[in-house]
């Protein structure tokens, strides 16, 4: 077993490579590999992976990439997640990625895959339509359809149509890998010092751009450190991040939040890693069919799916329940459609609530983050120093 | 500007079809009528019919607001209740204007919906803003018709199916329950045969400015013609006899071989013809028309006029197949079209009108318009080698007018322009 840091500093190299080296070579060791770049927030990575490919996630340049090709594609007042991915295109880095998946997210996201299809970039661009209806044999069978889509695109390059067994054991794979990345969750809600939430975040990431086996291998080998007693605790609140489950806030950013007091426990920085709540029925004749309807009946809330029948704010408000969390901050990325039209309706139930909350804006290539750390001491501090103060009105 | 604008017969039989509208929706529950909120993209005015609803258009009436000079106040009041200031401004306008106890453009109350008919197209706000109001009216009945995106270029079989499952399978019957009407669909169908009849008029209307000078302004004006088979009078006879004195009205110009009427009357020379991309500004509408009309510039098409329908490649409303074509309809919208599409249409728009050139308002909050914009652009100005303008504005929040910017940046493309047509007539 590696050591934790040694672990760790894997991730860190493999979540934040532009150039998504461990994926290019492995699609290199053999021959019909498939690589499939994907957008935030989800896609069911399962049924790539039964074909013989690998989906790389694509989630914008964060600090580390200068903008200057991208921002001749977008309006000052778009966000900044697809100039960074045209500038990370446009620059090549995206060369040896054989196709494309945009989920629908929002409008920016949508129009970004017809930018892709007219400048002709990949083998295919595909718009990935997730049901906004939740009837099986509606929604179902229409996201049954979309993924039946996907699947032709790859065996258009490598001939490659899964079969049931096939698809059931990269069910499988993809079930253990969302248990390994609960369990740390689960250990973090107890004990959030054995091991940092920037350490979490990048481990998910790379989860995102190496084999699932090779990241299961490495998720085994973090619970079993984990496990263990390890690190100090601190003086900390606990806190729920959300909001930012597509542009990723810089990796700077999320430690600051936790360097100024808060332990993050819950958050959707990757959401699409934990989409799924619980198991994916693998033991099925038609595992199309048990991806879709897992989607329908056990997807975690999200901004871009209509709520009006379970609403997210309830949702929300289970996670800080269950994690024991003292408050929730709400990270938004500038000019994200989504999360900022959710604001007033989170800010609004968490008032009556009496959930306590904070809110900013980042942007993914912001790497000064004094006024944030501020802002989010000052809500620690008004937490732990105050909280069971009587509330002084002047008279 | 503070002349009265000259109203020919068309404007008066809209402004009455208007009229009428508010004034039912402000007695619906004396005429004993549900009341529909819904958007225009993908507007199921024919089945809203059916079902003898009447319907509100909370965008509509954002515009209207902001025409009136309303919308700035309102957007303020959203924004003091946690409403971001960096998200569509129709949203916050319309919220605004609920709280401050939802005032139509007519003075006269606008009832809470029985219904919010979400037929969620093109634009991802939407489902957004009808989050926010379930919100606000609980006791309002959520129905969602969700259209799927023309990602390929293409409606599928299997697109149509998923919309015509869900209107079979969770409209309809939510829509005879609220109502207590049971689906006619002879009704539907002859609703949707005077949808097709009005589609054809105004085809036929947006086609004339192919004439020299052109008649109308596609877009200024344009986005007035749009108003009935928009607002809910698509499926009537109204709309039909609307659409046929606009006509006439247009050809009587023709004739005649004038120019468009503007608000301060006949524009009287015709410079310059130009295609534009994305929604107008609202509030501060008359100015902004005014520049393009004083330097002699005429709309000859817009991609704004499109976006409660795209009838110019001959689709229309099959009564034959009535829920097909409710589905195709939505999924036809000029935002549910991807990039490609868009910019072939704009192209075919440039080519068929002999445009001169291609601008683009760029509204600040409008990431179904604006996202991609820039690459459109560059691509029509590389295949085509038209000259290319960019502006930008916002739909109805006054804080992103700016008079002097865009005149300025107009200016200084007219003058392209010019040059351009002087070296070509050199070239002659």
């Amino acid at each position: 077993m590696k050591d934790l840091k040694v672990l760790i500093e894997e991730c860190k190299e493999h979540a934040f490579d532009l150039n998504f080296t461990r994926a290019k070579n492995w699609k290199e060791e053999k021959e019909g590999r498939v690589l499939v770049g994907y957008m935030p927030i989800y896609f069911p990575r399962e049924i790539i992976h039964a074909a013989g490919g690998m989906l790389v996630g694509i989630f914008g340049g964060g600090d580390n990439k200068q903008i200057i090709k991208g921002d001749a594609y977008y309006q000052s007042y778009i966000c900044h997640i697809p100039r960074s991915i045209m500038e990370i295109a446009l620059d090549k880095h995206l060369e040896h990625i054989d196709g494309f998946i945009f989920p629908s997210i929002c409008d920016v996201i949508r129009n970004l895959s017809g930018i892709f299809k007219q400048q002709k970039i990949g083998k295919f661009v595909k718009y990935m339509d997730f049901p906004q209806n939740f009837l099986p044999q509606i929604g179902g069978v229409f996201y049954q359809q979309e993924m039946e889509h996907v699947l032709k695109y790859i065996k258009e390059i490598n001939g490659k149509v899964p079969t049931k067994d096939e698809l059931n054991h990269s069910i499988d794979l993809y079930n253990k890998n969302r248990q390994l990345i609960e369990f740390i969750y689960n250990i973090r809600q107890e004990y959030p010092w054995r091991l940092s939430i920037e350490d979490v975040y990048s481990i998910v990431r790379a989860g995102t751009v190496i084999p699932v086996e090779e990241h299961n291998a490495i998720l085994e080998q973090i619970c079993t450190h984990i496990k263990e007693d390890i690190g100090v605790p601190q003086d900390k609140i606990k806190v729920v991040v959300s909001g930012a489950f597509c542009e990723q806030p810089a990796l700077g950013l999320i430690r600051a939040i936790e360097e100024a007091g808060c332990y993050v426990v819950d958050d959707d920085y990757m959401l699409g890693s934990r989409m799924i709540l619980g198991d994916i029925d693998a033991t099925t004749d038609n595992p199309l069919e048990s991806i879709a309807l897992s989607y329908i009946n056990q997807s975690q809330y999200s901004s871009s799916i209509y709520d009006v029948h379970d609403p997210k704010e309830n949702r929300l408000a289970k996670i800080v329940k269950d994690r024991g969390a003292d408050g929730v901050i709400f990270a938004s990325a500038s000019f994200c459609d989504p999360s900022l039209l959710d604001a007033p309706i989170f800010q609004n139930a968490f008032d009556r609530m009496g959930i306590r909350y904070i809110a900013f804006q980042f942007s993914e290539n912001i790497n000064q983050y004094k006024v944030i750390k501020e802002q989010v001491g000052t809500f620690s501090d008004s937490i732990k120093l105050w909280e069971d103060e009587p509330i002084l009105v002047a008279k | 500007m503070s002349k009265e604008a000259i109203k020919e017969k068309s404007m008066i039989l809209q402004k009455e079809m208007v009229e009428g509208l508010f004034n039912d929706l402000a007695n619906a529950k004396e005429l004993g009528k549900k009341v529909c909120y819904t958007f225009i993209p993908g507007n199921l005015s024919e089945l809203i019919r059916t079902f003898d609803m009447l319907p509100v258009y909370p965008e509509i009436n954002a515009l209207q607001s902001a025409m009136r000079k309303q919308s700035g106040a309102y957007i303020k009041e959203a924004e003091r209740n946690a409403h971001s200031e960096d998200v569509c401004t129709y949203v916050k306008c319309d919220v605004g204007m609920m709280m401050k106890g939802n005032i139509g453009p007519t003075g006269q109350k606008i009832p809470e919906p029985d219904v919010l008919l979400l037929s969620y197209t093109g634009c991802f706000t939407f489902l957004k803003w009808f989050e926010t109001l379930k919100r606000e009216y609980p006791n309002a009945k959520v129905v969602m018709v969700h259209t799927p995106y023309q990602e390929n270029g293409e409606m599928t079989p299997e697109m149509t199916q998923y919309m015509v499952k869900q209107l079979k399978e969770e409209v309809i019957p939510q829509l005879e329950e609220v109502t207590g009407i049971k689906y006619d669909e002879a009704k539907l169908q002859a609703h949707l045969k005077l949808s097709a009849e009005a589609e054809d008029w105004i085809t036929k209307i947006f086609d004339t400015t192919k004439h020299k000078p052109s008649p109308i302004d596609a877009y200024f004006a344009g986005v007035y013609y749009i108003g009935p088979i928009n607002i809910g009078f698509r499926g009537t006879q109204k709309a039909v006899d609307y659409y046929k004195e606009l006509y006439k009205e247009i050809q009587i110009r023709i004739e005649n071989g004038q120019g468009p009427i503007t608000p301060e009357g006949e524009m009287k020379e015709e410079k310059y013809r130009l295609v534009v991309e994305g929604p107008p500004n609202w509030t501060s509408f008359r100015e902004f028309w005014k520049i393009f009309y004083d330097m002699g510039a005429v709309i000859v098409a817009s991609s704004y006029t499109k976006v409660g329908g795209v009838y110019d490649m001959g689709w229309r409303h099959d009564p034959e197949r009535p829920l097909e074509a409710l589905a195709e309809y939505c999924m036809n919208c000029y935002t549910n079209m991807n990039i490609p599409q868009r910019i072939d249409l704009l192209k075919k728009c440039i080519v068929d009108y002999d445009a001169d050139g291609y601008v683009t308002n760029s509204i600040k909050s409008c990431n179904s318009f604006s996202a991609g914009q820039l690459g459109m652009m560059r691509e029509i100005e590389d295949s085509l080698e038209v000259p290319v303008g960019f502006i930008e504005s916002d739909l109805v929040d006054p804080r992103y007018f700016s008079y002097s910017n865009i005149k300025n940046r107009l200016e200084s493309y007219f003058q392209m322009l010019e040059q351009r047509k002087k070296m070509e007539k050199e070239t002659v």
